[in-house]
């Protein structure tokens, strides 16, 4: 499958990744080629196959109700780039 | 004070326990060791003082009787686990300095242990690489050289600075992480023992994750029994993560020695692929001859779909990645490129902080999730991988191990395939089909190279089978008796 | 079939609703986190909620329960094997750039709905497409500063259920009624407490219009409507702008709005498209959920009681009318309360106090039931007081409204203000001797309009502060006049 620079803007934009323009049209190149060369699988038959879930039979683990975690504000907002001590913040969000 | 690094972790555990030198002993030869390799740029961070303050603690803690499993012995941490309090990077720029308020699990398992931490390893950009060279520090450099050529060498990737402290003698032994061969790969590029277990057999808890339904933490050593040693700490299940297994650790040293004798070794004729270098070839041969003569029986066995094994590999790892690196948006840690508009400040910290690789598997991933391409590319290579898996559990009904040559090559210079990133996947040609069907393999070096560099061998097993995989890989490691070493230092 | 007037004729409005229902449980749906309403900002949150590197999720048992449980009071299929999956997209509330939700394969697949008490009286059912369990979001806050918008991530991970229902309602009396019955029936069997105001039940609205008997028009989907009230007024708003964009001669956008209450319109939320490609995988953190029938028929035998179930047996059981019975259903609460008043005593007198005084009392001082000040014993007491004739209706109403201000009950009230009914026939006799003796006039006016009874009955009643036993009064007031 031969992809666009449109198409790569396209991606970029929900991989939310500025990809400068004049860089699109090598990019839809390199990935085209890769998926070109993935594409090999079409030849494989796998009607009535089930996609892998999981290397050996196991249940969903699950845990009990209980609160064993939170209360750690300082933890949370320790690393983020702009916060105000109790809030995250970032760029106006316009809805 | 030299010896003390050529020890194996074995042995120097062994000579601890004699009292023939002290952890902060020990610990000091290995800070010196890591300082005289730093050219080889394996470390993104290290932590001298950190190490001998647990060295420290850990002799108090061997007086009073109390030592633990690797009590004293200094390792080196793949920058992709989280480790409390020391910066972790995933050699990336986009998360800046971001310092875990947590410990991973495998990594407090080894903390209990009482191993010491010597510092975090140089690695192929969030785990995505076969070479190191897709670094935010720039490469790691292999302290191996072709003979009669100057050039840096690649120790492979993406575990490609564990490999080169572990070879370059700076530490006993260092965690990495196999995703598509990212341990086995670099521990045959550099002449040692790279161990990925049954997924679900260690906790991804802690772990950066990159692509979920593949990712494995494991061992690089300079021998099988090291290997054996810290999986026995690595190992074991894990309440927070999901996907981990809960079987109990065996005692992985115990059989180690018991070689074999009637051994049902595997070799897959698909294996044997177009371009395969004589002499990768040749070794592979010679290999199975090796556990012939200890009493196996070689049986010829076939795994069809091995040549998808590396497509399929290619769709769903960044499938997962891109979904798994959408974390990375400048909001709750690490780089934020700053920009009074939500959308565009998103686009330019991704773009700022993810380098070239990583950018390309992310829109690969993003595309072949997308509407419309969901069914023929990752629906499709999730049910190859359901075929690849059945191939080894049709196989693993007739053997009891799969032997295989490791990498296609012997390592290559920096630089090479760099434009190329086919040529690049190419590398995991070997090691992608055991990783898609999420079972336990291993390399270990078993010969050098027409160049005088190290080739690895590498054996499959059965899920959870770990200790029969370590017993046969012992015994090869007996037989191919390699004692080759990087010439001295590293530089 | 109710129809809306346009300017060029009739126009049938087609609506669907997807219901965010939190689920009650202590703990978040995939961390250990709590789910309290209310708590300071980023203070539940773990570091699996925020998405830290490297962090897992883990599914919370009772979770997975309720979500059955509601299931099964829809009376819908239990899917045994369900899958979750990752929903892709960025936004500042949604730390992982993911949201943990079911897609392909979700939990509890297709139910119904009855819904009755509509206007024209006639029941409908309302068919359920799926439910499905999913994390909530964080919030954003956009007005504490101008330039930025801040991030509290105490919600994010708590785990929701979607409840979608078919494109069935055509008039905005079903669809307040559909989600009125469904946040019952959440509440009844305890999965979520339909908080409303705090947001523990939002719906999305999703109308269309079409001429009666055409195919399905294009539809547009508002988001986060969090009364019944507002999701009436959508609709109504919602269908006559797309009536007039179709009459004259324009087409409806398939688009998302937001309701903005203050100006009484929807608006269109700012453009999504991109997003509308969520690139939906299952989650390979997690392995698809199985469960065992032999597990779903436990739980389905420890449902209570359901309000449709109730409401049949309050009216076979009970002789109530179906307006006073929806009344005491439509809350488990309620119905509850009734019944503990109602036992041993006239149901349908204790129907009519429930409703009447102590429903009036609620709403006028805005308390829960479960918070009354007046206990189901404590009415019960009171209205045996008044079947024993120790006072008389009119009498308990003063008495329950001092209830409900002291809390005491009604003996001591009724002893407390000497408000023992006047029931010794010799006292009452007496008293309407000698009013008859003293209106001689009126008296006599009984033979031709024997309605005149009334004023008499008045004046004793005045006399008595009300205490006088009515009964008594009429029955001895009828022999003297009438002599």
């Amino acid at each position: 499958m031969s992809i666009d620079k449109a198409t790569v803007a396209k991606i970029a934009r929900l991989a939310r990744i500025h990809i400068a323009e004049e860089k699109q049209a090598a990019l839809a190149s390199e990935l085209s080629n890769i998926l070109g060369w993935v594409e090999q699988l079409g030849e494989v038959n796998t009607d009535d196959v089930a996609p892998m879930t999981s290397v050996v039979e196991v249940r969903l683990p699950e845990r009990e109700d209980v609160i064993t975690d939170g209360d750690c504000r300082d933890d949370i907002l320790a690393n983020a780039p702009d916060t105000d001590g109790s809030f995250f913040v970032v760029p106006k969000v316009v809805e | 004070m030299g010896g003390l690094t050529e020890l194996t972790l074995s042995e120097a555990r062994a000579k601890l326990e004699q009292g023939e030198m002290s952890a902060v002993e020990l610990t000091e030869a290995h800070i010196a060791a890591l300082e005289a390799v730093r050219p080889l740029n394996a470390m993104i961070t290290e932590t001298p003082e950190r190490a001998l303050r647990m060295a420290r603690e850990s002799d108090e803690r061997r007086a009073k009787g109390q030592a633990g499993a690797l009590d004293g012995l200094p390792i080196a941490i793949k920058d992709l686990y989280c480790t409390k309090g020391v910066r972790t990077t995933a050699a990336s720029n986009i998360l800046g300095n971001f310092t875990p308020t947590y410990e991973s699990t495998v990594t407090s398992k080894l903390w209990d242990a009482g191993a010491v931490m010597l510092g975090k390893t140089n690695m192929d950009e969030f785990a995505m690489g076969s070479s190191n060279m897709f670094s935010a520090i720039g490469p790691a450099i292999n302290p191996w050289r072709r003979d009669n050529d100057k050039r840096d060498l690649v120790p492979g990737g993406s575990s490609g600075g564990s490999a080169a402290v572990v070879a370059a003698r700076a530490a006993l032994a260092a965690t990495g992480t196999d995703t598509g061969g990212s341990i086995r790969q670099p521990a045959a590029f550099t002449g040692i023992v790279g161990l990925k277990p049954t997924y679900g057999r260690c906790s991804r808890w802690g772990i950066i994750a990159f692509a979920s339904s593949l990712d494995q933490a494991g061992p690089l050593c300079r021998s099988v029994e090291d290997a054996a040693i810290m999986l026995g700490v690595m190992a074991g299940y894990d309440a927070k993560d999901s996907t981990s297994v809960d079987v109990p650790v065996p005692d992985y040293v115990a059989g180690l020695r018991g070689g074999v004798k009637g051994l049902r070794v595997g070799i897959p004729a698909e294996y044997r692929v177009d371009d395969m270098p004589e002499e990768i070839d040749a070794l592979w041969r010679r290999g199975a001859d090796w556990l012939a003569a200890q009493g196996a029986e070689l049986v010829d066995i076939s795994l069809p779909h091995t040549a998808y094994a590396l497509p399929a590999y290619y769709i769903v790892a960044p499938a997962e990645a891109s979904s798994n690196l959408a974390r990375y948006d400048g909001i709750k840690f690490g780089l934020r490129s700053p920009s009074d508009d939500l959308a565009e400040m998103y686009e330019r910290t991704r773009a700022e902080g993810f380098g070239a690789e990583v950018q390309r598997r992310i829109l690969i991933g993003a595309y072949v999730l997308s509407a419309g391409y969901y069914d023929a590319y990752y629906l499709k290579a999730q049910k190859i991988r359901t075929l690849i898996a059945r191939d080894f559990s049709a196989a693993f009904a007739d053997v009891d191990v799969v032997l295989t040559p490791t990498a296609p090559s012997d390592a290559f210079a920096v630089g090479d395939k760099a434009d190329d990133p086919i040529a690049m996947y190419l590398n995991d040609v070997f090691t992608v089909p055991a990783s898609l069907a999420g079972l336990p393999a291993i390399s270990l070096p078993a010969g050098l190279s027409g160049g005088g560099l190290p080739l690895g061998l590498h054996l499959i097993a059965k899920p959870f089978d770990e200790a029969t995989l370590l017993r046969a890989a012992a015994a090869l490691e007996e037989a191919a008796g390699f004692d080759a070493r990087p010439p001295g230092g590293g530089s | 079939m109710s129809l809306m007037k346009g300017a060029t004729g009739d126009w049938e409005v087609v609506i669907g609703c997807e219901v965010h229902c939190q689920v009650v449980s202590a703990a978040k749906l995939f961390s250990g986190a709590g789910t309290a309403f209310g708590a300071e900002p980023n203070t539940q949150v773990s570091l699996v909620d925020a998405a830290m590197p490297g962090m897992l999720p883990v599914i919370n048992k009772v979770c997975i329960e309720q979500a059955v449980r509601t299931g099964l009071a829809l009376g819908a299929e239990i899917n045994l094997v369900s899958v979750f999956d990752r929903k892709n997209y960025f936004y500042p509330d949604l730390p992982a750039g993911y949201q943990i939700s079911q897609f392909t394969r979700p939990i509890v697949g297709y139910g119904t709905l009855t819904l009755d008490g509509l206007e024209d009286g006639v029941s409908r059912e309302i068919g359920i497409t799926r439910l499905h369990l999913e994390q909530d979001a964080g919030k954003s806050i956009h007005d504490r500063d101008p330039r930025t918008t801040h991030v509290d991530l105490n919600r994010a991970g708590v785990a929701l259920m979607e409840i979608v229902s078919e494109p069935d309602m055509r008039s905005a009396e079903e669809a307040g009624a559909f989600v009125t019955k469904l946040r019952s029936i959440l509440r009844y069997i305890g999965s979520c407490d339909g908080n409303m105001e705090e947001g523990s039940l939002r719906c999305d609205v999703n109308v269309s219009v079409r001429r009666p008997g055409a195919e399905l028009g294009t539809r547009t989907e508002t988001k986060n409507v969090n009364s019944i009230r507002f999701i009436k007024r959508v609709i109504e708003i919602e269908a006559r702008r797309q009536i007039e964009i179709l009459e004259d001669g324009g087409r409806v956008t398939q688009e998302t709005r937001l309701f903005d209450a203050d100006k009484g319109e929807t608006r269109p939320m700012r453009s999504k498209e991109e997003s509308h490609d969520y690139r939906y995988f299952p989650d390979p953190d997690l392995l698809p959920l199985v469960l065992e029938q032999s597990w779903v028929d436990e739980i389905a035998k420890g449902l209570p009681e359901l309000p449709d179930a109730k409401r049949a047996r309050f009216i076979a059981d009970y002789g109530l009318t179906d307006a006073d019975t929806d009344q005491l259903v439509a809350e488990r609460e309620s119905a509850d309360y009734f019944e503990a008043v109602a036992k041993g005593r006239d149901a349908r007198i204790a129907a009519n106090w429930v409703i009447h005084d102590l429903f009036g009392q609620l709403n006028r001082a805005e308390v829960e039931i479960g918070q009354s000040p007046v206990s189901a014993s404590a009415l019960g007491g009171l209205l045996d007081l008044i079947a024993d004739g120790s006072i008389s209706g009119r009498t308990a109403k003063d008495v329950f409204a001092e209830m409900f201000i002291s809390g005491q009950d009604a003996a001591a009230i009724v002893e407390a203000k000497g408000l023992g009914q006047i029931s010794d026939q010799g006292e009452i006799e007496t008293m309407v001797d000698s009013l008859i003796a003293d209106n001689p006039d009126q008296a006599s006016q009984f033979a031709d309009n024997p309605k005149v009874i009334g004023w008499f009955v008045g004046r004793i009643m005045q006399a008595t502060k009300g205490k006088a036993n009515p009964g008594l009064v009429n029955e001895l007031l009828k022999r003297k006049l009438g002599e």
